[in-house]
């Protein structure tokens, strides 16, 4: 069995920090489904393996799709590869794949980069036959991303930007609680974005029974279940997120406590940011 | 605490050995008996428990051939049926007592594969050592020949020789034997299976190859180039190698045997679940398996500061939670992190410590604190979700059971409190459910672990198992020794 080289194939800037990239990996876009990730390092010996949801991927290629912002040590750097470059790790597809189905109206909520993922979920549930309200969500008009892909498939799509300066000036909550309250009420919210995010469109279709789905982007270090450090809780039960996920029941996952435990590294990973900044602009002053 | 004068010992080793030239190497019994233990040298306490470099430097020829004499060379040989692959030992002691190293590690290799790994690792007190009839004419287990220090002299030789003779391969069969995990289960199947001429492929789910002998044990107990040096034997012989592979996500194993054409596939994935306390607090920022920890620390080099990518919690004062090589190893990583303090909770007394004794002791010299019959009753935070201390629980032996044990009951009302800032949990890992939920007909028992019989036949045609998923959380020795069953009978199976 042959496995080829995880070569960047493509590369594309879609917004400030945003970065979109097709990786050659013909094994797992061949088996990935919606909902699954992957793990990247860009250092054999030294890196930090990372998570990332595939975006898409494409079989005839022979390539999957990330989509990730460039604020952390490894994604920054990841960004500054060039087109033809290779990924030191690639594995996967990691995680249990959506259980898609048909239902009725399904809204799909995405904030941030968190849109990116929720792309083959979102299209998986249209073709499986559902209608189709998408909810997008974004600091300002720059930060909005595949903005044209959600409107080729979406019943409706909703805009938000926090400053107004595209769609409504809202947080998606405000749509969602509508559209909770409507005739058309959804019978299944998938949300998935920041933690806090995430955690107020639970509390805004709690009170409707409306069932939602959250996909969580936890720290993980193996993603096969080895080290528990992706461990949430979720209806008092501690779960792996890179097993027993990404997925869970929203009205279920105890967001506080997943929301301290990404904190775990911000000291260390500051001190490393500024590091690196200090040892680049001392290249640049050369 | 033992302190070690490395030169002394070498001294004494060089008249000691002078005089059993002199006698040509005949000796009575009773002389024998007479040879001193001879002590590895190791690096002081004080410098190691910074550094990261292994501990025991190893025994020079001297010091080797000096031990190798005390052995009383027994006819029935005890210490050979202490051994879970019944490694010559008297015979390989015999060879080194005269300065035959080569001889001795070619012994050696017909039994085991891994000689330099479990010569460091095997908790030979328990094997071979306890069963030693020169221990037990001593009256002391530690006076039992040093069977372990001696396998790892004669495999550290071997690589000081440069590169050794690869072992010879049958020639093409034309048969593909698919390998799941690297660990030594796994590496143990690929060794024979490609010298029995079947092209095999390796999968390992992670970056690099070696299971737990590189992620989960630390470099200054197991050096890393030694595992490399296996493995890079083994791509010499031809063996595929293939990271980054998850069998049941990349790929399901039903797929490797129906469409890849694979002839046969070994199950060697480990136990790689963590176990958690269920305490109040267990998910607090700073509470770690040791798994992660180790892996972040080994596999990943979180220790090279500045240079990883990857960050480690920064802890001064850590709590490790167990008592076996899992929690030693945590423990003692946690000092070369820069801990100032590093307590080690244990709720059985030090007797019952399933760790290597070796372990503990030089856990104990490098300043790990022991706090035996204790154990955590909940793990306390601030308000940010930091761990900041842990709640023990005082324990003492109760009365005997049926079987004579002594379990440890609580002492109600004893709690107390000890401020942490890191708590890793070191209790034990159960077996990774992943296979088992995408592989369809393979039979797992209760506890997860995979149903197999004597030569690893799973319940699945054409699939095998050995190691830890097997076994339960076990030993390199006895994961190595399955492997090599698995092996046997599925080369029988691709000959028939
Ligand atoms: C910290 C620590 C210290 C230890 N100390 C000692 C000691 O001193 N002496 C001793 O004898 N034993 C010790 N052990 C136990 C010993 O390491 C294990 O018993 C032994 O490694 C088990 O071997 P294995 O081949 O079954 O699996 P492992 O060594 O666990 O290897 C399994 C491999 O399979 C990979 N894998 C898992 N799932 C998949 C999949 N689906 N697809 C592909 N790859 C997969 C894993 O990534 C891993 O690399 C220790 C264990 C630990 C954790
Ligand atoms: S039991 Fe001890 S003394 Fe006897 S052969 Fe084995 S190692 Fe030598
Ligand atoms: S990332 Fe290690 S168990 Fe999930």
């Amino acid at each position: 069995m042959t496995i080829k080289p995880y070569t960047i194939l493509y590369k594309e800037q879609l917004s400030a920090s945003v970065f979109l990239m097709r990786i050659q990996a013909p094994h797992i876009a061949a088996e990935r489904q919606p909902g699954q990730f992957i793990l990247l390092s860009i250092n054999h010996e030294y890196g930090e393996r990372i998570p990332l949801t595939i975006a898409d991927a494409d079989t005839a290629e022979g390539s999957i799709t990330i989509i990730f912002q460039a604020v952390g040590f490894t994604t920054k750097q990841l960004a500054q590869l060039p087109v033809g470059a290779e990924l030191a790790v690639l594995v996967g597809p990691l995680g249990r794949p959506t259980h898609i189905e048909k239902i009725g109206h399904v809204v799909c909520v995405g904030g941030g980069v968190g849109v990116a993922p929720l792309h083959p979920i979102a299209k998986a549930f249209k073709q499986a036959g559902n209608r189709l309200t998408c909810i997008l969500g974004a600091r300002s008009r720059e930060l909005i991303i595949l903005e044209k892909q959600f409107t080729a498939f979406a019943d409706e799509l909703i805009i938000c930007t926090d400053d107004g300066s595209a769609g409504r000036k809202a947080l998606v909550t405000e749509p969602l609680q509508e559209l909770c309250q409507s005739a058309r009420k959804p019978d299944l919210a998938v949300a998935i974005g920041p933690p806090v995010m995430m955690k107020f469109c639970v509390e805004t279709v709690r009170p409707h029974d409306v069932p939602i789905v959250v996909s969580l982007n936890t720290i993980m270090v193996d993603g096969t279940g080895m080290c528990g450090g992706c461990r949430v809780t979720v209806g008092g039960e501690t779960k792996f997120v890179c097993v027993d996920g990404p997925e869970f029941d929203g009205l279920k996952v105890d967001f506080d406590g997943m929301i301290r435990r990404l904190q775990a590294y911000r000291p260390q990973e500051r001190r490393m940011d500024e590091e690196h900044e200090c040892k680049l602009s001392k290249l640049e002053q050369r | 605490m033992s302190e070690v004068d490395n030169t002394a010992l070498q001294t004494q080793a060089e008249s000691l050995l002078q005089n059993l030239k002199a006698k040509n190497f005949q000796l009575r019994g009773p002389e024998r008996m007479a040879i001193p233990s001879q002590v590895m040298p190791v690096q002081d306490p004080q410098e190691r428990r910074h550094n990261t470099s292994e501990v025991a430097l190893g025994y020079s020829p001297e010091q080797a051939m000096v031990e190798a004499n005390r052995c009383l060379q027994c006819k029935n040989q005890p210490c050979v049926e202490g051994c879970p692959v019944r490694l010559p030992i008297r015979d390989f002691i015999s060879r080194i007592a005269v300065g035959d190293f080569a001889q001795a590690i070619a012994l050696i290799k017909e039994s085991s594969l891994l000689p330099a790994v479990c010569g460091r690792v095997c908790p030979q007190e328990t094997q071979c050592q306890v069963q030693c009839t020169l221990g037990k004419a001593l009256k002391d287990i530690d006076k039992s020949v040093a069977i372990g220090r001696l396998e790892r002299f004669a495999a550290d030789w071997e690589r000081t020789q440069g590169a050794g003779k690869l072992p010879a391969c049958q020639p093409d069969t034309g048969k593909k034997v698919a390998v799941i995990g690297s660990g030594p289960a796994g590496l143990a199947v690929a060794a024979d299976c490609r010298r029995a001429g079947h092209s095999v492929t390796v999968f390992e789910a992670f970056h690099k190859f070696g299971g737990v002998m590189l992620y989960g044990i630390p470099e200054f107990r197991l050096p890393k180039a030694i595992v490399e040096a296996e493995v890079e034997t083994l791509r010499q012989m031809g063996v595929e190698l293939i990271p980054n592979f998850l069998v049941g996500r990349t790929r399901p194993l039903q797929s490797l045997l129906e469409q890849d054409g694979y002839d046969a596939a070994f199950i060697g994935i480990g136990a790689g679940l963590p176990n958690f306390m269920g305490i109040e607090g267990e998910n607090l920022v700073g509470v770690f398996s040791a798994n992660e920890y180790l892996t972040r620390a080994n596999l990943l080099k979180a220790y090279r500061r500045g240079v990883a990518a990857t960050p480690i919690v920064e802890a001064k004062r850590v709590a490790v939670l167990g008592g076996g090589n899992v929690a030693m190893d945590a423990a003692r990583t946690a000092l070369r992190l820069g801990a100032a303090e590093v307590h080690l909770i244990y709720r059985r007394s030090e007797k019952e410590m399933p760790a290597r004794v070796e372990e503990v002791s030089h856990a104990k010299e490098e300043g790990v604190q022991f706090h035996l019959l204790r154990n955590a009753k909940r793990i306390l935070g601030n308000e940010q979700g930091f761990v900041t201390a842990l709640e023990c629980l005082c324990y003492e032996l109760g009365e005997p059971d049926a079987s004579g044990r002594r379990s440890p009951v609580a002492v109600p009302g004893s709690e107390y409190i000890l401020p942490v800032d890191a708590v890793i949990v070191a209790i034990g890992n159960s077996s990774n459910p992943l296979i088992q939920q995408t592989t369809k007909g393979l039979e797992f028992n209760r506890r997860g672990n995979l149903i197999c019989g004597e030569d690893g036949r799973t319940s699945l045609a054409k699939v095998f198992a050995g190691g830890d998923i097997v076994l339960g959380a076990a030993t390199v020795i006895l994961a190595m020794g399955q492997g090599r069953r698995a092996a046997a009978a599925i080369n029988a199976m691709l000959s028939e």
